[in-house]
């Protein structure tokens, strides 16, 4: 099962460059578990030291943010779009 | 002469060389203008600024631009209103209205943060200029890319008030309506402004722009003759001001310009968007993010960025916050309309509406120095007030239909007037 992961500048250098990458995963945590196999060390920036997403890193899965979902434990499916956006941004 | 050193990460530490980088590479964490504060104080002094044109830039050196400011040369400078009747009805003492209503050139104040952020575009050599917003923010850089004479793109949710949409679209910009909230526009410019590389004046410029709010700050502390406030209340939306307002009176002690004789900060929010007071009230500085239901358009962020930094400024300063339903926030505008003739948005109705609460709470003492700053002008958001003021009275043109009506609204009034 394949998902599409939409990459933040800052997460570049781990993927080369890619901006956009494929990745498997029943749910975001093992998603993240994944591209940390693929891309060694991408994990640390996602996740504090106790496994849980970084204070200003949103994950959205479909356009939904996962904490208004399950947050690491919100299941995937074939195709979902998962963007990695800084939090930090906004204005009004 | 500039007195930036760099950027560094607010969180961890990392120091960065300016660019437009807005998050820590390490952390995500926001990126944080450092100055040479020893060499500011050497530098700047109450009658040089004195001396200086009345727009924003009278604190040059606490902002930061490189070289002269290229944007908002008649921006800020907004006027510091006593407000004794107000304060009649509220039962204080001594209460101002910081009016950013009246902002120069787009009424709101984002005319602050933009000037600073369309300079600092312009420094870096950027050709479009861009943004995420609510409306005021649009309406600001749509205006100043006009003036400019930048491209200039600017992202809404669909479903805003007309005349924030009707004020972007005529400086001329390309105007996309996102069909979303806040949160969501929020989180496609972050990509786009990956993408396209534009400068996204709250997005890779936040660092630059965001410094332009504290310009709010120095300026109440000016007015009042270069003293603190004891007590500011300001409305948080995605957390912007709130966390500047508190980093600006630092600096103003830091370099010499003000006494430290504290100021307490309040947060203000809207009941149907209070993820800042929520997460006060529960003792926590974890902001859970909702989905915003109020009129209050202009602070409907569900998913503040800085709501962390908003908990930390208000605990810090010994402040509060409070949020009101949006009946409380029509009310607000409505006394603030008919006790100091300002019409400010639901954003400001919010403001006087939790003030109002805080003093009857006894949170707020009745006896001291008070400001709310009034970020945004009403008669941009005609709608949100349209069903709860009185329509006109329609007569016929003859002073016998009006003798009716006068005897009907004025039942012991006399006519002599009229006679004479």
């Amino acid at each position: 099962m394949s998902v599409r992961v939409r990459v933040p500048t800052p997460l570049r250098k781990f993927t080369n460059g890619a901006d956009e990458v494929a990745a498997q995963g029943g749910n975001v945590k093992a998603l993240v578990d994944d591209l940390e196999k693929t891309y060694p060390g991408i994990k640390d920036r996602i996740c504090d030291e106790t496994g849980k997403v970084r204070r200003f890193v949103n994950v959205y899965v479909n356009g939904d943010d996962i904490r208004f979902l399950q947050n690491l434990e919100t299941a995937l499916k074939e195709g979902d779009n998962i963007s990695i956006v800084p939090a930090i941004a906004g204005g009004h | 002469m500039s007195f930036v050193i760099g950027l560094q990460c607010r969180e961890c530490g990392q120091e960065y060389p300016q660019a437009p980088l807005h998050v820590c590479e390490n952390c995500f964490g926001p990126l944080e203008i450092q100055y040479d504060y020893e060499g500011i104080k050497k530098s700047i002094s109450r009658e040089k600024i004195a001396s200086r044109d009345r727009n924003l830039w009278r604190y040059r050196e606490l902002l930061p631009i490189d070289g002269e400011p290229r944007a908002g040369l008649y921006s800020g400078y907004t006027p510091l209103v006593r407000a004794h009747r107000l304060g009649d009805a509220l039962g204080v003492k001594e209460f101002y209205v910081k009016d950013d209503s009246v902002n120069h050139p787009s009424f709101s104040y984002k005319d602050r943060v933009v000037s600073v952020a369309i300079s600092k575009a312009m420094e870096f050599g950027f050709k479009t200029v861009s943004c995420a917003s609510t409306g005021n923010l649009a309406n600001s850089v749509a205006a100043h890319a006009a003036k400019a004479g930048l491209d200039c793109y600017v992202f809404i949710p669909d479903g805003l008030e007309q005349g924030k949409i009707i004020g972007s679209a005529i400086y001329g910009p390309k105007t996309v309506a996102i069909k979303g909230n806040y949160d969501d526009v929020n989180r496609l410019c972050s990509e786009i402004g990956d993408k396209y590389g534009w400068a996204f004046v709250n997005v890779n410029l936040r660092p630059y722009y965001s410094e332009g709010a504290k310009t709010h700050g120095f300026e109440v502390v000016e007015q009042l003759g270069w003293k603190l406030p004891q007590h500011i209340v300001v409305a948080s939306a995605g957390g912007t001001i709130l966390p500047k307002l508190a980093k600006g009176f630092k600096e103003l002690i830091k370099v010499g310009l003000a006494e430290d004789t504290g100021c307490k900060i309040y947060s203000a929010q809207a009941a149907g968007c209070a993820p800042i007071i929520n997460a006060l009230h529960k003792g926590t500085d974890l902001v859970s993010p909702v989905k915003p239901n109020t009129i209050a358009s202009s602070i409907a962020i569900g998913n503040p960025a800085g709501g962390y930094y908003v908990i930390q400024a208000v605990r810090e300063s010994g402040g509060w916050g409070e949020s009101v339903t949006d009946e409380e926030i029509l009310d607000g505008i409505k006394l603030l309309a008919r006790t100091e003739g300002i019409f400010t948005e639901p954003a400001g109705g919010t403001e006087v509406a939790v003030t109002k609460k805080l003093i009857e709470q006894g949170r707020i003492p009745r006896h001291e120095s008070i400001v709310i700053s009034i970020t945004g002008n009403g008669y941009k958001t005609l709608e949100a007030v349209a069903k709860s003021v009185e329509r006109p009275y329609t007569i016929n043109a003859t002073l016998q239909n009006f003798d009716e009506l006068f005897h009907q609204l004025e039942p012991n009034a006399g006519v002599k007037a009229l006679a004479s």
